[in-house]
């Protein structure tokens, strides 16, 4: 079993190969959507955003939540969500902040394979609907940032464990799995 | 009117959960036959992985998947108006205690009031039938693969060709966003809507029921052998297991027109439906409509 312990360097990041199978431990964020839309809003305003965003693994995951009567957070369940909605901001996202790994499903576009080789980025496939097996990886909730945008929405912050599997779906250099699957399509009826 | 044994709300609250933290069991067998047949190493990895997390939740009692959707009702025999207020009573509290995700926002503000309700929610279908029972059905229905629908008004001259050219483009051009292998739902015919509708409702009857008309079951076989040829696979990351099955329902349409819509549902196609008589209530989990 090949763990990567985050954060990741760029050196990390660069020796992972496509098709690999592997598992995260270390600090993790979760962001969707909103999140990216105001993370890169503030920081282009001058305002302050939350540290952990700069060199992060960052899960595109909407989780379902619960808050204990001590007011800490336990997760219930955490699948990745369809990565491709964030495909406009993502190259942003990777350049301004040097998110080092993004963990979702179903993968992204040319323009995201082309910053994550620039900048050194990989895409990680989670298991898409595995929400209760990959929740078992979110050792501990450390708080969350951002939930006015919903629980869905917000910034998560999670301490993991052996978390996955993941395959090394995006490589830094460019290359993409879902690329050559799709280039080599049967069509026929 | 039927005399309910229990409260609808209470009916509703059963079908959230049961529909949420068990996958059918006919979903389950075609995963199974997949794991069967896959040879790839990732493709083989996605389907254990799945198979895993499904035993998982329906262990403990949890949602298989985060993404608990936006519950489509289907209310069908003998009802009165008031079950309306009554089932909406029911995902309030579904949320709140299974819990659901809360995913229902203002298409706009993007404002999310934390209840799965909301302007024109919940999304109920009234099929109202002299039978003597009352039957609720639920399609909790995950983004991701609602996300990528599709409805085309085809010209007359298309034909059966063009009908199944453009359901196998929906299905590889939405790549590994809907989180296959999964379930492809077809309305061909009706008007826009109805032919949407259908697309939707196809999802709903199980994997291994006959087609009731033969001419869409063949068309059903051919495109399951076609969709698992593109080697699209698990997840879009390569392999032979692309869909579990294909579902069409059809109706008449328009002598100018060729309706066709595709609604796919993810591996995790949740359904659940109660049936309420004079003697109680029976729950199953996958209905002909």
């Amino acid at each position: 079993m090949k763990v990567l312990n985050t954060p990741l360097s760029e050196s990390d990041v660069r020796s992972l190969r496509l098709g690999e199978t592997v598992f995260v431990s270390g600090p993790v964020i979760t962001g969707r959507d909103e999140m990216h839309i105001r993370a890169l809003e503030y920081d282009k305003n001058g305002e302050p955003v939350p540290d952990d965003i700069r060199g992060a693994t960052l899960f595109h995951c909407g989780p379902i939540m619960r808050q204990m009567d001590d007011g800490s957070w336990r997760v219930i369940a955490a699948g990745p969500t369809t990565s491709a909605r964030m495909n406009k901001l993502e190259p942003e996202m990777i350049e301004r902040f040097g998110i080092r790994a993004i963990i979702g499903k179903g993968g992204m576009s040319p323009e995201v394979a082309d910053a994550m080789r620039r900048c050194g980025c990989v895409y990680l496939a989670a298991t898409g609907g595995a929400a209760i097996s990959l929740a078992e990886g979110l050792n501990s909730c450390r708080g969350v940032e951002w939930l006015d945008l919903g629980m869905a929405e917000a910034m998560w912050r999670f301490d993991t464990q052996k978390f996955g599997p993941l395959v090394v779906a995006m490589d830094a250099e460019g290359n993409s799995l879902y690329q050559r699957v799709m280039d080599n399509l049967v069509r026929d009826i | 009117m039927i005399k309910l044994p229990e409260p609808v709300e209470d009916i509703v609250v059963n079908l959230l959960r049961l529909a949420n933290t068990k996958l059918p069991a006919d979903i389950g067998w075609a995963l199974e036959a997949a794991a069967g047949w896959e040879t790839g190493e990732i493709a083989y990895t996605q389907l254990g992985a799945i198979m895993d997390n499904v035993k998982k939740a329906e262990h403990i009692g949890r949602p298989m998947c985060q993404d608990t959707g936006i519950p489509v009702f289907y209310v069908r025999g003998r009802f009165d108006s008031g079950i309306a207020s009554q089932i909406a009573r029911g995902v309030e509290r579904a949320t709140r205690e299974i819990p659901l995700r809360p995913n229902t926002v203002d298409p706009l503000t993007r404002e999310n009031n934390g209840s799965n309700l909301g302007q024109g929610m919940p999304i109920i279908h009234y099929i109202p039938t002299d039978d003597d029972f009352t039957e609720i059905t639920v399609l909790p229905k995950g983004a991701g693969s609602e996300n990528m629908t599709r409805l085309a008004m085809l010209n007359p001259a298309d034909g059966a060709e063009g009908v199944k050219r453009f359901i196998i483009d929906s299905v590889l051009d939405a790549g590994g966003r809907p989180c296959p292998p999964s379930i492809v739902g077809v309305g061909i015919g009706g008007t826009s809507d109805v032919c949407v509708e259908m697309a939707k409702e196809a999802l709903l009857a199980p994997l291994d029921s006959e087609n009731p008309d033969p001419v869409l079951q063949a068309m059903q076989e051919e495109l399951f052998v076609a969709l698992n040829s593109s080697g699209l696979g698990p997840m879009g990351l390569g392999g032979s297991t692309t869909v579990l099955g294909v579902r069409i329902k059809k109706a008449f349409c328009h002598t100018a027109s060729l309706p066709v819509a595709v609604n796919i549902g993810c591996w995790a196609t949740r359904r659940a439906s109660a049936r309420i008589t004079d003697n109680g209530v029976e729950y199953a989990q996958g209905v002909e409509l």
